[in-house]
């Protein structure tokens, strides 16, 4: 079969992709904003309770990713491809450094015995279970959505490194970046929300 | 109009690509062969979708016990409603009639992204696997119904986590399908095909599109949420850790009453191809049909709440709801008298798929007139969970849909297969299918006006006489249904060839041989009219 290429094309499927991904993710924020209204105290005192520290680092972190990997298509665009594959290293590095902060996170508070199903957690009460089943589910599914993104440029760097994707045709690329800031933009409403809202 | 131009490349049911045998279907991006793979699972599944219903109304054809247990019923019910609704009805036009003539319709070679297109199929069928292995493992089939509500859903020990899951699968089918024809339909429309060029089909497969890309997710999520509750003990929906079960059936509903519109969008859009062309005659207000649709797609998206008229709202609420959804009728009314005022004055030629359109208006009618009753406040608290309310949507989504289906089927039949089929047995079936299908459903108007509660396998003795009528309206629809399709299988053996243009069609599919070329066409047209440019 002819294959003509068609970047735009390309281009108006990931942002339409990237629309179901908004609002799978608005389907958790119409869930937050309903059951903070009811157990408005719970939310606040176990909000206290999460590190702002890792939080704003983790921030940070992903802003820093989401600024290298637009970098990477412009490096590429003006056909350094050392330079470009250096910038998406960068990027998975620091995904990856997200992620070891999220284990901690996590870690932490499962050595109080606070994850979903847990007993101790069941007795402190209803807003407690429903924050911490929020927190767990969301940030789970956005570090879930961390990794797919991770392996999204892993691959698109080994076809850079290959030259299937050039200075040429890079819209690939380009679509994982879109897919990187998309899962940067989530975590910009997930850390308000369950970090500095209290 | 019909001057058939001389291929030199062979027919896509003919061509011999990489691979060989079932490989050159199953492993095809060719937009036609996708089409037919979802054209063969999805009737498989209906078939088996169809068998499930009609046990049910056996079951029914007299109180008390017949032939299955309360507990094999509510799997039954389950079942059917999970295989009709997700399998059959939402996939249905844009998967099939969409997958083949879209591209066709707006004068392209193929859909946007081919290979998508066939990892939608996949999805399909890995989600309807996921469904069928729910009933086969575990500590018994799911016995939620197709709503899944909260909290029996985390509850059952039925084996929920591969038919919620199986859901869950389908709808990312729903949604990369929907994600393809939309941009399929901005990118690669024909030179000089406007949008106000493009035929009616695409038209409602691209409002069809939007609703697929913005309400699917919002089912995915909370099917997601509903297998953590059942693995993660989280609490999302479960009263007793604080959840509220309530909100499960808004997020429901947030999806699927635009779901409806799924299923109906794409059968409106078939019937608007098929009552100009056998009228031959310019479709009544283009402009008015397309502005419609999008005005359904739009309003869709705020009526959920009409289901939950006794679940517990506010008045406020109440009202607004119950508002919308008598204004959502509006545009689905000016439809009708669209095509209605089509038919006015033309000289109609009497075909199968005509037929098919006709029987459609007269039962869309009733079952949209019926919707209006059910949307009316004071009348739901009589009639919700109801026969009456199993009537309006099979009504509506089996008379809307299906007739859609089948209409659609026998229109485009010669165009897919190069072959004609023998009209009388259609017509046969035809008749046969609609006295089965009015007294089944209109029968259980009654009942439901009587009281007769939904989803129990029992009954009292006073609606014993309706029960006989609606099973035996059964017996006869499954018979029509038979006849349909196995006219259908044999006339791709003894069907006489089609011609390009049997119908004197002015789409650009019937400008292309029947069955089309690998590659549709050898020049891409260039558009210079409307699309129903008869005389």
């Amino acid at each position: 079969m002819v294959t003509h290429r068609d970047d735009l094309a390309s281009k108006t499927g990931m942002w339409l992709f990237l629309f179901t991904e908004l609002l799978l993710f608005g389907g958790l924020f119409i869930v937050y904003s309903v059951y903070r209204y009811r157990n408005p105290i719970a939310f606040h005192q176990a909000a206290h309770e999460l590190s702002v520290v890792i939080g704003t680092a983790n921030t940070i972190i992903l802003l820093i990713s989401s600024t290298t990997i637009a970098m990477s298509i412009t490096a590429l665009q003006t056909k350094n491809k050392k330079l470009c594959l250096l910038l998406m290293g960068v990027t998975i590095l620091l995904g990856l450094a997200f992620l070891v902060n999220k284990y901690f996170e996590w870690g932490a508070h499962f050595r109080e015995h606070i994850y979903p199903g847990s007993s101790v957690l069941a007795l402190r009460g209803h807003g407690d279970v429903l924050f911490y089943g929020l927190y767990f589910f969301m940030t789970g599914l956005h570090a879930l959505h961390i990794i797919v993104g991770l392996v999204f440029i892993l691959v698109i760097a080994v076809s850079i490194f290959k030259d299937r994707i050039n200075s040429e045709n890079y819209v690939l690329l380009e679509n994982s970046g879109l897919y990187w800031h998309l899962v940067d933009l989530i975590w910009i409403f997930l850390f308000p929300l369950f970090y500095l809202i209290t | 109009m019909s001057t058939q131009k001389t291929f030199e490349e062979p027919s896509y049911l003919e061509y011999k690509g990489k691979y060989k045998g079932i490989f050159s279907w199953i492993l095809s991006t060719d937009h036609k062969r996708i089409a037919l793979l979802y054209l063969f699972s999805l009737m498989t599944f209906f078939i088996v979708g169809a068998t499930l219903g009609l046990l049910m109304k056996l079951e029914l054809i007299a109180p008390g016990k017949t032939i299955i247990t309360a507990q094999t019923y509510n799997a039954f019910f389950t079942l059917h409603g999970i295989i009709m609704i997700f399998a059959v009805v939402i996939p249905g036009l844009p998967a099939v009639f969409g997958n083949f003539l879209l591209p066709i319709m707006i004068g392209a070679k193929d859909v946007a992204f081919p290979r998508l297109n066939l990892l939608s199929w996949y999805f399909y069928v890995i989600g309807v696997s996921l469904v069928l292995i729910s009933q086969f493992t575990g500590q018994g089939p799911p016995d939620t119904g197709w709503t899944f509500y909260a909290p029996y859903s985390f509850r059952t020990t039925g084996n929920m986590l591969p038919a919620v899951f199986g859901a869950f699968v389908l709808g990312f089918s729903s949604i990369l399908t929907g994600l393809n024809f939309l941009v399929t339909i901005h990118r690669m429309r024909a030179p000089g095909m406007t949008w106000m060029k493009m035929p009616l089909f695409p038209w409602t497969l691209y409002a069809t599109g939007w609703v697929q890309l913005l309400a699917t997710p919002i089912i995915g999520i909370t099917l997601l949420m509903i297998i953590a509750e059942r693995t993660l003990h989280i609490g999302f929906f479960d009263p007793t850790l604080g959840g509220d079960p309530i909100l499960y059936q808004h997020l429901f509903w947030t999806y699927s009453h635009p779901a409806v519109y799924i299923m109906i969008l794409p059968a409106m859009g078939a019937i608007s191809e098929i009552i100009p062309a056998f009228c031959h005659k310019t479709i009544f207000g283009y402009k008015f049909i397309v502005a419609s649709s999008i005005a359904i797609a739009f309003v869709g998206y705020f009526i959920w709440g009409h289901h939950m008229f006794t679940s517990g709202m506010s008045g406020t609420a109440l009202y607004t709801f119950s508002l919308l959804t008598f204004i959502v009728a509006i545009p689905s009314a000016v439809k009708v008298f669209n095509w209605i005022s089509t038919m006015h004055k033309a000289s109609i030629d009497l075909q199968t798929p005509f037929f098919w359109a006709v029987g459609f208006l007269f039962v869309f009618m009733i079952g949209g007139f019926s919707g209006l009753i059910l949307g009316a406040l004071a009348a739901n608290i009589h009639l919700h969970n109801t026969h009456f309310v199993v009537a309006h949507f099979h009504f509506i989504v089996f008379g809307g849909t299906g007739y859609a289906f089948f209409g659609a089927m026998h229109y485009w039949y010669p165009k897919i297969t190069g072959k004609m089929y023998d009209s009388r047995w259609a017509n046969t079936g035809l008749i046969i299918f609609f006295l089965g299908f009015i007294t089944l459903y209109g029968e259980m108007f009654f009942l439901g006006m009587r009281g007769m509660p939904r989803r129990y396998y029992d009954y009292d003795e006073i609606f014993h006489t309706g029960n006989i009528f609606s099973s035996l309206g059964a017996i006869v629809m499954y018979f029509g249904l038979a006849v349909i399709i196995i006219n259908l299988i044999a006339s791709l053996k003894n069907g006489i060839k089609a011609p390009s243009d049997p119908w004197g069609g002015k789409t650009l599919e019937w400008t292309i041989p029947s069955p089309p070329p690998v590659e549709n066409f050898d020049e891409i047209p260039v558009i210079t009219k409307g699309p129903y440019n008869y005389k």
